[in-house]
């Protein structure tokens, strides 16, 4: 259904105007020619809908023109074609901070970076809107009876010692070509070393590797895969239909917790209008509505205390090292190598 | 009357004895304290006129020192120094009366009079003429043993006639014995007087002549 | 013109002291925190970009390299700094920002190159690494730039700054009042000594004994040097006129006295009107002398500022009494009018005297014979008012403000003796002691002279 949608809207955005990069999906709210607000996201459609609508609700005679890119492009829409939008949204935290280093982010109103606690914002360019887990997906069927694995630890030793059932039907991101799934590893290695002999096991039952979440998940459903390592939570909850048979476990050894971020092009036509968005969405009433939508996936700050595992990806210039060339070729390097061992 | 002057200045000294004894008093003379004190260790005088300012003191001393010694004697300060702050001590400290110099010679006859009658002094120089007896200290006059009421100048008036009877006496005369200097005086003033003294002495055998171009003499007899 | 106030002085210089430290304070803590945040910083971006430098490995082809987030999460961490980084091997940018701008001048191995630019609208502090590589067995000269944002820092020294101006001023703020008290306090010594001095009374001459700072010692001693400079100068002037009225009546008294000798024995009327004449010239001198004594003893005196208690009634009293004899001579009478109770007033006695002396006397020289003389002492309103009235010739038009002045005579003193002196000695005799003087013409002719006093109680 999704699918269908998202095509749909493909179709209508092919024609409809020739942007130099690579949009999945576009979309007009509120009244026709009115003042149009104008959002570039990683974020799904359907899931910025409410929150629109909502915005809108409040602020009659005023449009909001959305376009969803995957998260490459939409750093490169800001940073190398400078196209003009009022807010960019996206769950790359470390291609939007070096939007913000790099000095693409305009400095945004105070009041709204002032409310943030530290960890959630970089300087005034940059903010967090949601804190989404990623988690990992694994199918009751194949526990057989076992309880979920808690742990990277308890995961591997899960993997090795059932290979008839997880040979080839583990299911995760391809870091070298998905920016989220670079992140996502990136960060796993930073916290511990058990990232490489849990890449080994995965090499060695013959994984799956995918560009987004979203194939995951329909993989789980599907029953083609019965492992989804590092899918985003909100994805997760939002598509997982009842009685699906899949878990969602939060790994407690530690649980990346990526942080959805926005900013305001320092070329924005209207910062005004996307600071008002901006300010709704990170309003109590904002924060229910994505809540809601993401079947409570989208924690508070308050989650950490009650999940200590929870670990925030730091929103600072440390993102910027993995982004190095050098260095990102020694990773993948090195993560290929993990996974392809024999 | 006796007095005792006692000033150091030799001039003003002869001079205020000459007239003194002029009048008929006695005048002994003290140029220094300690003559003075020689003075009146020897003899009573009726009145002392000091001067405040002597070459062996100061005159106050002398009058504390008679004062305390309960000498009454009477004392007229003749007084130089300024005028203004020495008038009050002296009078504090047991003078009698005080004079500025320079001064009047009336002014000195009267205010011995006064000083002398306040203390109730004796009757000592009675003069008489004709039916006449004057006391010049007193300053009472009668007729054929009955009183008249002289005023002052009226009094004065006879002394100067009484002081030469007989002879005659110019108006000038008279009027530098009568006023002072310092008055201005009408022409006629002393006729003015010589009536009222003719009035004064009605019955008397003494009488006031007026020698016509010459001026007054006082006859009896 | 005054001189400045030595308490606005003393505060000034306080002030612009406490001001010049407060500003002082500002500079040197602005620039020792950027100094020392800067010395700081460096030290930890050599260190960092050394660290990465290091991390530099040769692999087969060419290096390779990883770079650790928490270094770069360092860097940034003291204020959410930029951070940028670039790497060169053999003179090519090979990772990072290939456009970072170069150092201006190469670093050695041993010694990294600090310096500043402006990179994408930022100011940048930059170190450049320099070490080399052995890449298919050549070594490959590396060089390693990383700059970052010093906005924090300066941030920092900015508020550490505005923190000690805050300080700063708070500490001029503090001045004000403090100099202002540490002023009073500082000056009060001065105060109490003036209001030692000004309590003492007019007679009081004894030197000053009032306990002062040493600072105001060379005051005291030359307050008491002139003080008794002062005494001896009054002592010499009461000196001086007793002297100088000795020395002027003694011979006048003697010139007056053989006058009137001569003027008694002389029998020819032109020698008879020489000595009238003489003796009338000695007379008026003897007055002019007199007044003028009077008058500058009244001066004298009324600077003193004597407080006795001054009975008027028995000094009236006093004063016909000695008058009397003077007034027979004219046949005039003395008529004494007292009040029953006592009136006093507080004054210099000695001028009193004299001012009431002056009435009579002119009283008496001004009425013709036979005619009365009045005094009367009166209350009137908490003063003791003292009328002297004559049936003299009055004033003869003259204002009392005119005959007041020294040396001023009436148009109708006739051939009256006298100095002009007698009326001033009156006037400045009652304003010297808070009193005052009136003089005013009779209806029935004469004059009336009154002397108000203030009652003491």
């Amino acid at each position: 259904m999704r699918y269908a949608l998202v095509s749909a809207l493909a179709l209508i955005l092919s024609v409809a105007q020739a942007w130099g990069f690579e949009t999945e999906a576009e979309r007009h709210f509120g009244p026709e020619g009115a003042p149009q607000i104008r959002v570039l996201a990683t974020t799904d459609i359907a899931f910025f809908a409410p929150v629109a609508e909502a915005f809108l609700a409040e602020n009659p005679g005023l449009g909001i023109q959305y376009l969803q890119a995957s998260s490459q492009s939409v750093s490169q829409a800001v940073d190398a074609e400078g196209a003009a939008f009022d807010l960019v949204i996206s769950t790359a935290m470390d291609l939007q901070m070096k939007l913000a280093n790099d000095g693409f982010a305009g400095a945004l109103p105070p009041d709204i970076v002032q409310r943030l606690p530290g960890w959630a914002r970089w300087r005034d360019r940059l903010v967090s809107i949601a804190l989404e887990p990623v988690v990992l997906l694994i199918a009751e069927a194949a526990l057989n009876g076992q309880p979920p694995p808690r742990s990277r630890r308890d995961l591997i030793a899960l993997l090795r010692d059932h290979p008839e059932t997880f040979a080839g039907r583990i299911g995760t991101y391809d870091p070298r070509i998905s920016g989220a799934g670079y992140l996502f590893l990136t960060q796993d290695a930073r916290m511990s070393d058990s990232i490489w002999r849990l890449a080994e096991v995965m090499g060695r039952l013959d994984a799956r590797l995918y560009c987004c979440s979203g194939e995951v998940i329909a993989g789980l459903i599907s029953g083609d895969l019965v492992v989804g390592y590092n899918v985003l939570g909100s994805y997760a909850a939002a598509n997982l239909p009842e009685g699906s048979g899949v878990l969602v476990v939060p790994m407690e050894d530690f649980t990346i917790t990526l942080q959805r971020t926005a900013l305001i092009p320092v070329n924005a036509p209207d910062p005004e209008g996307g600071a008002a968005l901006l300010r709704f969405i990170l309003s109590d009433a904002g924060q229910d509505i994505q809540a809601q939508v993401t079947g409570g996936s989208v924690m508070r700050p308050e989650s950490f205390a009650s999940q200590p595992w929870l670990m925030p990806i730091r929103l600072d210039p440390g993102l910027l090292s993995t982004l190095d060339s050098m260095t990102r070729d020694r990773f993948l390097a090195e993560w290929t190598a993990a996974l392809d061992q024999p | 009357m006796r007095f005792l002057l006692i000033e150091d200045n030799a001039d003003l000294a002869r001079s205020v004895h000459e007239r003194l004894e002029m009048d008929g008093h006695a005048v002994d003379h003290a140029a220094t304290l300690s003559e003075a004190d020689d003075h009146l260790a020897v003899a009573p005088y009726d009145l002392i006129l000091l001067d405040i300012t002597l070459p062996d003191g100061d005159g106050r001393a002398f009058l504390q020192r008679q004062r305390a010694r309960k000498a009454d004697t009477p004392v007229i300060v003749l007084t130089a120094r300024s005028a203004v702050s020495d008038r009050v001590d002296t009078l504090d400290l047991g003078a009698d009366d005080y004079l500025t110099k320079p001064f009047d010679f009336a002014e000195l006859e009267a205010r011995c009079r006064a000083v002398l009658r306040r203390r109730g002094g004796t009757v000592t120089n009675l003069q008489s003429y004709a039916d006449l007896v004057f006391d010049p200290m007193g300053g009472f006059v009668s007729v054929a043993g009955e009183n008249r009421d002289l005023r002052n100048r009226e009094l004065r008036l006879l002394e100067v006639l009484l002081s030469a009877p007989g002879r005659i006496l110019s108006k000038d005369q008279l009027c530098d014995r009568l006023f002072s200097l310092s008055e201005p005086v009408s022409d006629n003033a002393i006729e003015v007087y010589i009536a009222r003294l003719r009035k004064k002495l009605e019955g008397s055998t003494a009488r006031i002549e007026t020698v016509r171009g010459l001026g007054y003499r006082l006859t009896g007899g | 013109m005054r001189a400045p106030s030595l308490r606005r002085r003393l505060v000034g210089q306080l002030i612009v002291l406490s001001a010049g430290l407060a500003i002082a304070l500002y500079v040197a803590v602005r620039l020792g925190a950027e100094r020392a945040s800067e010395a700081t910083l460096d030290g930890i971006l050599g260190a960092a970009t050394s660290t990465i430098a290091e991390e530099l490995r040769s692999v087969e082809g060419g290096a390779e390299l990883d770079l650790s987030p928490g270094t770069f999460s360092m860097l940034a961490a003291m204020g959410e700094e930029r951070i940028f980084h670039r790497i060169d091997i053999n003179g090519l940018p090979v990772t990072g920002y290939a456009d970072l701008p170069l150092p201006p001048r190469a670093p050695t191995a041993l010694q990294p190159v600090f310096y500043d630019a402006e990179y994408r609208d930022a100011d940048l502090r930059l170190v450049a690494v320099a070490r080399s590589l052995m890449i298919e067995n050549r070594a490959a000269p590396v060089l390693v730039i990383v700059g970052q944002t010093r906005e924090g820092q300066r941030a920092i020294a900015l508020g550490l700054a505005n923190r000690a101006a805050a300080l700063g001023l708070a500490v001029f703020l503090f001045a004000i009042p403090f100099s202002l008290l540490s002023a009073r306090t500082l000056l009060r010594p001065i105060g109490r000594l003036a209001e030692a001095v000004g309590r003492r009374g007019g007679h009081d001459l004894r030197p000053v004994r009032h306990p002062a700072p040493a600072e105001l010692a060379p005051l005291v001693d030359q307050l008491n040097a002139f003080i008794a400079r002062l005494r001896q100068t009054l002592a010499q002037t009461e000196t001086f006129i007793a002297e100088a009225a000795h020395h002027i009546r003694t011979p006048l008294a003697t010139l007056r006295s053989e006058a009137e000798m001569a003027l008694r024995q002389a029998g020819d009327e032109p020698t008879r009107t020489r000595l009238r004449g003489m003796i009338r010239a000695t007379e008026e001198s003897a007055r002019s002398a007199n007044q003028l004594l009077d008058h500058a003893t009244v001066l004298f005196r009324a600077d003193q500022k004597a407080q006795d208690r001054v009975d008027l009634g028995a000094m009236a009293r006093a004063l016909a009494d000695r008058f009397r004899p003077t007034a027979d001579l004219k046949d005039m009478e003395i008529r004494l009018s007292l009040p029953e109770e006592r009136l006093e007033t507080s004054g210099d006695a000695v001028l009193i005297e004299a001012a009431l002396r002056n009435l009579i006397d002119n009283a008496l020289k001004y009425s013709p014979a036979d005619s009365t003389v009045e005094i009367s002492l009166v209350d009137d309103l908490g003063y003791a008012r003292i009328e002297v009235t004559d049936r003299g010739r009055g004033l003869g038009g003259e204002t009392q403000a005119a005959l007041a002045q020294r040396f001023r005579r009436g148009p109708n003193v006739g051939g009256v003796v006298g100095s002009g002196l007698g009326l001033t000695i009156v006037s400045e005799t009652a304003t010297a002691m808070g009193g005052r003087f009136a003089l005013a013409e009779r209806e029935e002719g004469g004059t009336c002279a009154t002397l108000w006093f203030p009652r003491s109680r």
